[in-house]
């Protein structure tokens, strides 16, 4: 990658402090980074890093039950996110930027067929009528690999696997096309080989939709093949950001030494003692 | 599943089998009321307090009229109040439980305080207390039971809506742009359905005791309509010279209150609810 490309999301010191019983809490401090469009951007670091909150920044969700107070700047297509209002906010969350989330098994609405969750989305979002959105629910759930999709459509989220489920919730987020998906450890409730299998899909819709890629994960072995550039958070700091290669090659910072050390290696010959 | 549970689960539903029949048997006579009965509610015969005979299958009353005609009308007034205000109590608790729930803070503690309030009495006395007040039509005695049932409603929608908010699918939901009243009504209502249920059936039950013992008391509406609970404040006046008169009544009360019952155990064990 050469020079640098008009950013699609601009973040610029950024900030998320919590509010609970009164005490303030910061956990992100003040972080600057950018997606061009198009591009594959990781984000890792150990639970409570605020990769997470980082993620759930760009969505301005806080989480429930918690009041989150926001700081800095976040530009997406040129446009201020922080300063819209909930309303112009629902606008963009689901068809400008979608997010995957961790728990397939808990992020479907249990008492909905997977088709009707989808087909919500799209009549809400591009006003098509019931009709015309099943027949995109079921583009879009042969899309992310469901066999059989205009019959299960029909069916509930309990009749299907989690890496089932993990796909239908990535049909649900691509299905209006957003310009940048956010998938916040998408493989970290799903078996090793799932997890491989949900990866390629989103390496494929992600170059079949032009879209853009923030992952969030705490595994350097999900990073490797997936993205271009990655940021290493700790304590709510980016303390190392670059090209994967590089920063794989030659660790700076010493927190990022430290991850990379913790992953464990086939061909390592030490044992425990 | 553990066997226990399936077991569980049988069980609740011919429970649920035999409420709906018992149901059914009441719905009936709502429905059909008069045009059931042998005689009119309010004609007389010659022969007062009689026991049970051909012509009259429950007997007679002091003034002669045919007590199972009676019973079958004054059952259709006395289900019509339960029914109306019961529908009114679940229409209101469902309102204030999930705008409490979801909302949360203020509008929740306001909300609670509020209904703390008319549930710090018991039940009965402030049924009393209001009907007496505002004067006994069907009218103040359906809008006075749905009023003290509703903090019983409020409650345990509220309950499963502030554990049902803070799951990850409403969190999904949220992420794809779904607006707040969406989501309570499409995301989290359908998931708290179950003990809503229960509790309605287990207040039919409560209501079908209040409202015939308003009445019993003289509290019900006004005569000569004929209902369950002035059946049974009449009949005990003569329980020395005609015993046999009490029974009905007294039964017709202890079948549409143990339908209902029946109803909520079985949708109790059959919907599981309290073990999620």
């Amino acid at each position: 990658m050469t020079g640098k490309p008009a950013s699609l999301l601009e973040v610029r010191d950024l900030t998320a402090t919590f509010h609970r019983d009164g005490a303030p809490s910061r956990v992100v401090n003040g972080i600057s980074f950018d997606i061009a469009p198009g591009e594959a951007v990781g984000f890792v670091g150990e639970s409570g890093s605020g990769k997470s909150v980082t993620a759930r920044a760009v969505m301005r969700l806080a989480p429930e039950g918690s009041s989150i107070e926001w700081g800095g700047r976040i530009r997406f297509q040129g446009q201020e996110l922080l300063s819209l209002t909930e309303r112009e906010m629902r606008d963009v969350r689901g068809r400008r930027i979608a997010m995957v989330f961790q728990d397939p098994m808990a992020s479907l609405n249990p008492v909905m067929s997977v088709g009707a969750q989808i087909d919500d989305m799209l009549v809400r979002h591009t006003g098509v009528s019931t009709r015309a959105a099943r027949k995109r629910t079921v583009e879009l759930l042969g899309l992310v690999g469901i066999r059989d999709p205009a019959i299960r459509a029909d069916d509930f989220p309990h009749q299907f696997s989690g890496g089932m489920r993990q796909r239908v919730l990535i049909a649900i987020s691509v299905s209006c096309q957003p310009d940048l998906l956010i998938a916040d450890e998408p493989t970290t409730a799903l078996d090793v080989t799932v997890q491989a299998q949900i990866l390629r899909l989103l390496m494929r819709l992600r170059r079949e939709l032009g879209m853009a890629l923030m992952l969030i994960t705490h595994d350097f072995g999900v990073i490797a093949g997936m993205v271009e550039r990655v940021y290493v958070m700790h304590r709510g700091d980016i303390v190392e950001s670059g090209e994967v290669d590089t920063l794989f090659a030659a660790p700076k910072h010493a927190y990022t030494q430290a991850l990379l050390a913790a992953v464990p290696r086939i061909e390592s010959t030490r044992r425990p003692a | 599943m553990t066997d226990a549970s399936s077991r569980l689960r049988s069980r609740g539903q011919l429970l649920v089998a035999i409420g709906l029949a018992m149901l059914a048997v009441l719905l009936l006579i709502v429905a059909l009321g008069p045009s059931i009965a042998p005689y009119s509610p309010s004609a007389t015969s010659p022969n007062s307090l009689d026991g049970p005979t051909a012509l009259h299958w429950l007997g007679t009353d002091s003034i002669g009229r045919d007590l199972l005609s009676r019973l079958i009308v004054g059952g259709r007034g006395t289900l019509m109040i339960t029914f109306v205000a019961v529908a009114l109590a679940l229409a209101a608790g469902l309102v204030l439980g999930l705008l409490s729930g979801y909302v949360g803070g203020r509008v929740d503690l306001t909300i609670m305080r509020l209904l703390d309030v008319v549930f710090a009495f018991p039940v009965f006395l402030l049924a009393i207390a209001v009907v007496a007040a505002l004067g006994p039509t069907v009218k103040n005695l359906i809008l006075t039971i749905a009023v003290v049932y509703t903090p019983a409603m409020a409650r345990v929608v509220r309950g499963p809506v502030l554990s049902v908010k803070r799951w990850d699918h409403v969190e999904a939901a949220r992420s794809v742009g779904v607006g707040e009243f969406a989501i309570a009504l499409r995301h989290v209502l359908p998931l708290v359905v179950s003990p809503i249920l229960v509790q309605t059936s287990l207040i039919l039950a409560n209501t079908i005791f209040t409202v015939t013992a308003l009445s019993f008391l003289g509290l019900g509406p006004p005569p000569p309509d004929p209902n369950w609970g002035s059946m049974l404040a009449e009949a005990r006046q003569f329980m020395e010279l005609a015993p046999l008169t009490v029974i009905g009544p007294a039964v017709a009360i202890v079948f549409a209150s143990l339908t209902f019952i029946v109803l909520a155990n079985g949708l109790r064990e059959m919907l599981d609810v309290g073990s999620r």
